[in-house]
């Protein structure tokens, strides 16, 4: 007897992006990170093309992080003291890309100038060859201010700038398409917004192809199956052949899981001084690969155990071509 | 929604003189202005305008290709017009259309199937158009298994119920919504269903109104396809909107929009 062919079959596909510019494509980077082109659900190898690699990017702040746990403050030592050396640190960890926030131009933080921010982009860019994603301080009137700085000096670089906003894109639209970036549209994990968003964006010019679907996230133990529920559906209405859906999808991770009390000060009997460092690893490195398996293709992480936990996760999930 | 554009029709008056005076100009921007305003594909009938149909129907195939090369519906009851154009159509080609009776139909999507095209078929056969949504269903079952045994597969047959005008049949509406229902689950992967939208608003008032509102009730029993005027931006919209409550869309602010430009 043979078996029935139940695989689904897709019309739709995952838009393939890629990030940083070497040399030959006007840039300084060492090397281009591509990603997405899944032509079905992630890793499901027997149904259609899984696309590319997800791939890793490591967070870096423009100064010494405040409240960090002992755990990350442990791995990276004296880095933190500026953020050329921090990259350095996190491309050695296995970085695939730099996601550098400018936390300090916050006004009520650092409210460091647009030149400072530009500075350290060019810093960031000096010291490593990987290609960056920036972000701003989340504060929109700010950003508005920064980001033209940054984006005019890292020029060709390919950067992801993070992140346009229902109300807030036009400024971001408008480097991306002067400056040659690509954008990260960004919705508060809300699948109707995040086609908005993105609508809103091609509507002022930008290029659909050139996007990233940042759908707001949180860590396991705190509403990921929503997170995953709402992920999965966004995908499957892309394969199903909504463009304005098919966007490679970004999840920031590692910010997310080091602030959760099971990662800080894990509270259960069984925990001893020796596993205690331990559960923020395991909370990131599980919530990252909870997350790959809802279809994110872009990782911002923390933890170099993680990275390296998720890494092989990874390469178990889809081996190297034959 | 699968829309097939009515406009490129001999009935028009302005379609008329174009035929009978060769202007181009006014074809291809019905054929342009049909497509960008959500037609997927395009009905091309002569109608009455000229005598030498099969004439008039080629030079309308080859005007509306300077343009556009969207599937062009060949829109002819006469077999010996479609058997004509057919191989010349570049491009992918609907055949509009065929009854129902096994031998018509095993022609037609004999023909569809060797140019790679598409069928309409009609729930009519020799005793015409079916009086209850039975008769649909078992006309619509028989053009399934014809198709197939001619090699044509189930995604490219359309399967037409026969909307008839209200003013005429209050029944008919009822019928084909059964019938539609019916239809679309016969097989795996389903036909595709279809209505002559707009003829059932024929020499009614408000025409726009019946029309959109029939569309709806009609996607919301699986219709996924019509002939009709996709000029009309409120009747596009109730079929965006339709699909949208029908859970064939994800919902955004501007779904309207979205919709419009996932198409191109």
């Amino acid at each position: 007897m043979t078996m029935p062919d139940v695989s689904e079959k897709w019309t739709g596909k995952i838009n393939t992006l890629t990030l940083g510019a070497t040399s030959a494509s006007g840039g300084t980077r060492t090397g281009a990170v591509t990603i997405g082109g899944a032509s079905t659900l992630p890793f499901l190898s027997f149904e259609g093309e899984v696309g590319n690699r997800p791939a890793i990017a490591v967070d870096v702040l423009d100064g010494p992080p405040e409240g960090w746990p002992a755990p990350l403050v442990k791995a990276y030592g004296d880095a933190f003291s500026s953020p050329a050396k921090w990259a350095k640190k996190a491309v050695g960890f296995g970085a695939d890309l730099i996601c550098l926030r400018l936390a300090n131009a916050h006004p009520d933080g650092g409210n460091r100038s647009p030149q400072q921010c530009a500075d350290t982009v060019k810093e960031v860019l000096g010291a490593v060859g990987v290609p960056l994603i920036v972000w701003g301080c989340g504060i929109d009137a700010k950003d508005n201010q920064i980001m033209p700085a940054v984006s005019s000096a890292a020029r060709g670089e390919n950067l992801l700038l993070g992140s346009a906003r229902e109300k807030n894109y036009r400024t971001l639209v408008a480097l991306g398409l002067a400056d040659g970036h690509k954008l990260m549209a960004e919705s508060p994990c809300d699948v109707n917004i995040a086609k908005q968003v993105n609508i809103l964006c091609t509507d002022a010019g930008y290029p659909l192809e050139n996007m990233v679907i940042f759908p707001t996230t949180g860590a396991l133990g705190y509403g990921i199956e929503y997170v995953y529920s709402i992920q999965e559906r966004g995908r499957l209405a892309g394969l199903g052949g909504d463009r304005l859906l098919a966007q490679p999808v970004l999840a920031d991770v590692g910010a997310e899981a080091w602030r959760s009390k099971e990662a800080r000060d894990p509270q259960f009997a069984c925990v001893t001084d020796q596993t205690r460092p331990l559960w923020g690893v395991a909370w990131e490195a599980a919530t990252a690969t909870f997350l790959l398996q809802a279809g994110v293709e872009l990782l911002v992480m923390r933890h170099p155990d993680a990275i390296a936990q998720v890494r092989a996760a990874i390469g178990r999930l889809m081996p190297a071509a034959k | 929604m699968y829309v097939i554009g009515e406009r490129i029709n001999g009935m028009f008056a302005d379609v008329k003189q174009a035929i009978r005076e060769k202007k181009a100009d006014v074809i291809q921007e019905l054929a342009r202005r049909q497509m960008a305003a959500g037609a997927w594909a395009l009905d091309v009938n002569v109608g009455p305008a000229v005598a030498d149909g099969k004439g008039a129907m080629l030079w309308l195939v080859e005007t509306i290709r300077a343009v556009s090369d969207a599937p062009l519906a060949i829109d002819t009851a006469k077999w010996e017009v479609m058997a004509a154009v057919v191989p010349q159509v570049p491009g992918h080609v609907i055949l509009n259309s065929s009854k129902a009776d096994p031998e018509i139909a095993a022609k037609y999507a004999g023909l569809a199937a060797e140019h790679n095209g598409s069928l309409i078929g009609l729930t009519i056969d020799a005793a015409g158009v079916p009086g209850n949504s039975e008769k649909r269903v078992e006309l619509g079952a028989q053009l399934i298994a014809t198709a197939m045994e001619a090699g044509l597969p189930t995604d490219r047959l359309f399967i037409d119920p026969i909307i008839l005008p209200v003013n005429v049949s209050s029944k008919t509406p009822v019928d084909c919504l059964e019938a539609i229902a019916q239809i679309r689950a016969f097989s795996d992967p389903p036909p595709h269903l279809l209505l002559g939208l707009s003829n059932v608003s024929q020499r009614c008032s408000n025409r726009g109104l019946i029309n959109r509102t029939y569309l709806s009730m009609c996607i919301a029993k699986g219709l996924d396809s019509a002939i009709m005027d996709p000029l009309d931006t409120e009747l596009i919209n109730s079929a965006i909107t339709a699909e949208l409550l029908t859970g064939k869309m994800i919902y955004c602010d501007s779904y309207l929009e979205a919709a419009r430009s996932s198409k191109q």
